[in-house]
């Protein structure tokens, strides 16, 4: 009852203490604000380059051309091979008759049709193929290394050379935009944490008195920690507001891709709100802690 | 029955000073006690040992039973539940009223609004500021101030009430009305210990006085022995 008695009190003084300490409140309100759109900003395009270069990193196929003299029974036999190695998308693996390719490449082109369309089946140098998505893009050399041993199969191939420099040049996209997001929440949580020691600075009376009339420690800390909660809920509002109406109309004006059908964007729905609630925690939890941290420097003799 | 017992109690602060040099000092339940000299003689220093605002370098001091410098930081509350502070410059917040400044010491002890009303009440009645409870502190006078600081160190009942200099912004006329102040509140049975420049006070109100010099006691004076 005691207890519940003095967190009422607490919770109610803490949004007094918000209003009595307006500027200073604004001044936190305003840091969390800002730091916390920068930070927006940058989760915002990270996940979306992180969600684009594994999306073409998907899209990556190894194609495995089957000996000429194959026969039906040897192609389902060695589907089964295919799917029993490791790194293989099961449900991935597709078979495409050579006819079928050829007249796929008749279709696009003049040129080939008027060479490919007396084929027959046996005059056909073009072979069956096998196409072939992985699970790890990084293993995909040695996937393609345990395809080429497989007997039915006579040539692999998945645009070695430019796939490694891809998967290479997007790691380092990725490593770089996440150190760049993570140093900016700490960067963030330290301007926080620091304008709100600053607006506590001048309430060391305050917290003086409070310790003289027999406050105990806890009592004192939980309504800044409260109050800094709420500053940074406050200050997360904002923030959240851009997220949601700024990225939704991005998406909308762009159409769900960034100049090219390849650079996917995020569909808003759930991302938004996902990204909604780091920020309200990083507010939220930076809030609380700074306060914490300031007003701890005051009750110690 | 001693309420404060100090032995061997020497303070060395950090940057080297030594405000305070092997002090002996016993005060009674229920006495009023002034504590004189001269700027700088170690009285602040004396007195933040009591309600641990420093703690002593050396030798013990016992305030009410608890062993002072053997309480832990995050306890200290519990020693400033007993002892009541009263300084010069009142220290008041001043965005709340003067009842909501005596409630205050109240409501951190997670007191209902019920109980702290009536005890809030009667202290404010006791310094005679009844009729201004609902007073900011920059719309009452100093003496009127000093009042509701004295009622907010009493509210909770202390056995001990400290005075650092509380009359010392105030005129000899409101200064004589504070000391009245107190001396009602010391005949309830408070142990008062009151820090003082103003030697006119401590003559007419013939209490103990104990002289300090450089960090030393150099005369206690019995009731009515002190004069100028
Ligand atoms: N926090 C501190 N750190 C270092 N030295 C201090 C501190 N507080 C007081 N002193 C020193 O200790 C000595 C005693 O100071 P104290 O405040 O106890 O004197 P005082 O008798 O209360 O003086 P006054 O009558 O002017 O209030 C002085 O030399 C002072 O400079
Ligand atoms: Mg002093």
């Amino acid at each position: 009852m005691k207890a519940f008695r003095i967190l009422g009190r607490n919770v109610r003084d803490s949004f007094k203490s918000v209003f009595r300490n307006f500027s200073l409140s604004l001044a936190s309100i305003s840091c969390i604000t800002i730091t916390l759109i920068v930070v927006a900003v940058s989760i915002v395009l990270t996940l979306n380059v992180n969600n684009f270069t594994s999306l073409i990193e998907k899209d990556v196929t190894i194609v495995a051309f089957l000996k000429t003299d194959i026969t039906e029974e040897e192609i389902d036999k060695l589907y089964d091979e295919i799917i029993a190695l490791d790194n293989i998308e099961k449900e991935n693996v597709v078979f495409k008759d050579k006819m079928d390719i050829s007249k796929e490449m008749m279709a696009e082109s003049e040129t080939f049709r008027s060479i490919m369309q007396n084929w027959s089946r046996e005059e056909s140098p073009i072979q069956d193929t096998y196409q072939i998505k992985v699970t790890d893009i990084n293993l995909i050399h040695k996937t393609a290394d345990d395809l080429r041993k497989i007997d039915n199969i006579d040539v692999v191939k998945y645009g070695e050379g430019m796939v490694e420099e891809l998967v290479k040049v997007f790691d380092v996209i990725r490593k770089v935009s996440i150190a760049i997001v993570v140093s900016l929440i700490l960067v963030t949580a330290f301007l926080i944490a620091n304008t709100i020691k600053i607006a506590i600075m001048s309430r060391k009376k305050e917290i003086e008195i409070m310790r003289l009339v027999g406050a105990s420690n806890i009592n004192i800390k939980l309504p800044f920690m409260f109050e800094g909660l709420i500053l940074g809920i406050l200050g997360s509002i904002i923030p959240i507001i851009i997220t949601v109406y700024g990225y939704t109309a991005l998406y909308n004006h762009f159409d769900g891709q960034l100049f090219t059908q390849f650079i996917k964007l995020i569909h808003p729905g759930a991302f938004i709100y996902l990204v909604s609630l780091v920020l309200l925690a990083i507010g939220m939890i930076v809030g609380m802690f700074g306060s914490y941290r300031a007003v701890r420097k005051y009750l110690k003799i | 029955m001693d309420i404060i017992r100090m032995k061997n109690v020497k303070k060395t602060y950090k940057t080297g000073t030594t405000a305070i040099y092997d002090l002996d000092l016993n005060i009674k339940k229920g006495e009023f006690v002034f504590v004189i000299g001269s700027t700088g003689c170690g009285k602040s220093t004396l007195i933040k040992m009591l309600y641990r605002e420093e703690k002593p370098t050396s030798g013990k001091i016992l305030v009410g039973g608890l062993d002072v410098g053997k309480i832990r930081n995050g306890k200290v509350y519990k020693l400033r539940r007993k002892i009541g502070v009263v300084f010069q410059d009142y220290q008041l917040l001043q965005n709340s009223t003067a009842y909501e400044n005596v409630a205050f010491a109240l409501e951190v002890l997670g007191l209902p609004k019920s109980e702290i009303h009536p005890k809030v009440m009667k202290v404010l009645d006791l310094v005679g500021l009844k009729n201004k409870a609902k007073q900011y502190p920059n719309h009452l006078s100093g003496g009127e101030q000093q009042r509701v600081a004295i009622a907010r160190a009493i509210v909770n009942g202390p056995k001990i009430l400290i005075c650092d200099e509380p009359t010392g912004n105030l005129d000899p006329k409101t200064s004589m009305e504070i000391m009245e102040v107190l001396e009602a509140i010391n005949k309830l049975g408070t142990t008062i210990i009151m820090v003082t420049h103003d030697i006119d006070i401590v003559e007419k109100l013939k209490k103990r006085v104990v002289l300090l010099d450089s960090g030393r006691i150099v005369k206690d004076y019995k009731e009515g022995e002190y004069k100028k």
